[in-house]
């Protein structure tokens, strides 16, 4: 079909949709309503299991089954996306050179690292008692590393990076969720049950399981969120496409013109590929 | 029907159509990958619109008293949970889009219409 | 009590304007790299739509995610491909809507 052809087609459907969904809107709850049933049953909920955090209980206790698909997928995408991006025959490894920092980007970096680093922990320890918890925090965690990258350069942020590591922290971390919830059955009660004393209201220690599961929620996706990073910045930055003319005039190492015009196959590099790694 | 009542989901309906619009006539995969982010946010604000509740608060007790009026907490986290997805989603969809470049050497969705073997 | 509410709710059409406008300009914005950046405050706009909408912890992941994460991903993306050869017929697609 035609671009334009299907440009029209799509417009057609677009005004059937924009019909329907607009009909359909006029059926649901006026904006604002006072009625929410499962809602107000929630609220009950979290209070009776004495969490200041309504979206914490909700995530981690009461529909925390859900939550584990949820780590899935995130699991699963930082697996799909590592394979994807590994480095394959024909590419090389690639030393940049190191480009100047600003002294105050360098001051800016140096200052906040820890601070950045120390708020994420803050948010994923306090998950159910204010906004925040493992995946908010987690994310904070893993942006806040990569500081290191915008003050310092690129070798900075891979020593303190140990990529493999941090690979099977993430696994480890999803399989902790899992088993957590084999300690809700160890105890006789169903699968990921809250199981431990439910503490105070409003106390760090209260929620029961919240809190473990935001600890094992927030390590998981600060490793994860760092590995995915991980791969892109390498590709992006130390490795250099095996069939590239060298046509990136900032590419520290240079590359050899391989004459190769067909891109059908990953094969054809190979002449590069024998090359030794070049340092600069 | 009152306008400002039905506001919010025209607007979440106007995103998601818009986004599709994006992704119809894309001539850039990572334009393509953009355009369906714009898409997803557009579930967020139905999601949230429909949990808001006038006059409520956010549902969180740490420092409001436990008979205050708060807005609809399932819908939050079902869009919390939304968030995370689709930004897995988007993560996967770029690897895709360089390991896509690095074989048939294009990123222009008119070009790619032949499965190579 | 009454004010104060229609105050929230006039906050919120205002927000889910700029919402509707940034989300527009992102889709109509061709050139990838400048869409990471639109994408970012499109981010941002969500995060204060979320807000308004009583909705902090959903917020706080737009914020994190959307705004930091995502744009990253997509400008790592485009340096990664443009680092790789080039598309031979670049000259025809900058002629659609400047496409570089």
């Amino acid at each position: 079909m035609s671009r334009t052809g299907r440009v029209r087609l799509f417009l057609c459907a677009a005004a059937v949709i924009a019909v329907a969904y607009t009909l359909a809107c006029t059926g649901l709850p006026h904006f604002g309503s006072a009625v929410h049933p499962y809602g107000a049953r929630a609220v009950a909920a979290t209070l009776k299991q004495r969490t200041a955090n309504t979206i914490s209980s909700i995530n981690f206790d009461q529909r925390a089954f859900d939550t584990l698909g949820e780590e899935s997928i995130l699991l699963g995408s930082v697996l799909g996306a590592t394979a994807l991006l590994r480095r394959t025959d024909d590419e090389r490894l690639s030393r940049r050179r190191v480009a100047r920092v600003l002294p105050s980007t360098r001051l800016f970096g140096t200052l906040l690292l820890p601070v950045a680093l120390l708020t994420g922990i803050y948010i994923v320890a306090h998950g159910q008692l204010s906004p925040g918890g493992g995946f908010q925090g987690g994310v904070i965690l893993a942006t806040a590393l990569h500081l290191a990258y915008v003050a310092a350069d690129y070798r900075a942020l891979d020593r303190i990076r140990p990529r493999e590591l941090l690979d099977s922290v993430d696994a480890v971390a999803a399989g902790a969720f899992t088993c957590l919830g084999l300690a809700g059955l160890i105890a006789s009660a169903a699968y990921l049950k809250n199981v431990l004393p439910l503490g105070t209201f409003n106390t760090l220690s209260s929620g029961g399981m919240v809190p473990v599961i935001n600890a094992a929620v927030g390590i998981e996706v600060a490793s994860g969120v760092i590995v995915l990073l991980a791969y892109f910045l390498d590709q992006s930055i130390t490795t250099s496409p095996g069939e590239a003319d060298g046509t990136d005039p900032s590419d520290a190492s240079g590359t050899s013109g391989t004459s190769d015009t067909s891109g059908t196959s990953d094969a054809s590099g190979t002449s590069d590929a024998s090359d030794p790694r070049k340092a600069t | 029907m009152n306008l400002f009542g039905l506001l919010p989901y025209l607007v979440a309906g106007w995103i998601l159509l818009i986004g599709m619009y994006g992704l119809v006539t894309s001539r850039n995969l990572i334009h393509a990958v953009g355009c369906l982010a714009v898409a997803q946010s557009a579930t967020y604000v139905l999601l949230l619109s429909i949990g808001f509740r006038r006059g409520g608060t956010a549902p969180v007790y740490s420092d409001t008293s436990t008979h205050s009026v708060v807005v609809d907490p399932v819908v939050q986290a079902l869009a919390l949970t939304d968030v995370v997805v689709g930004a897995t989603v988007t993560a996967l969809l770029l690897s895709l889009v360089i390991q896509l470049h690095k074989r048939h050497s294009t990123i222009d969705p008119d070009r790619l219409n032949a499965l190579r073997g | 009590m009454n004010s104060v509410a229609t105050l929230t709710e006039i906050l919120v059409m205002l927000a889910l304007l700029l919402v509707a406008v940034v989300g527009t300009i992102a889709v109509l914005t061709r050139d990838p790299a400048r869409q990471a950046v639109v994408l970012a405050v499109l981010g941002l706009a969500l995060a204060l739509l979320f807000t308004v909408l009583q909705a902090p912890d959903v917020a706080l992941s737009q914020l994190g995610v959307g705004t930091a994460v995502t744009p990253l991903l997509i400008m790592l993306t485009v340096r990664r491909i443009r680092r790789g050869r080039p598309e031979p017929d670049e000259g025809e697609s900058a002629e659609d809507g400047a496409d570089r």
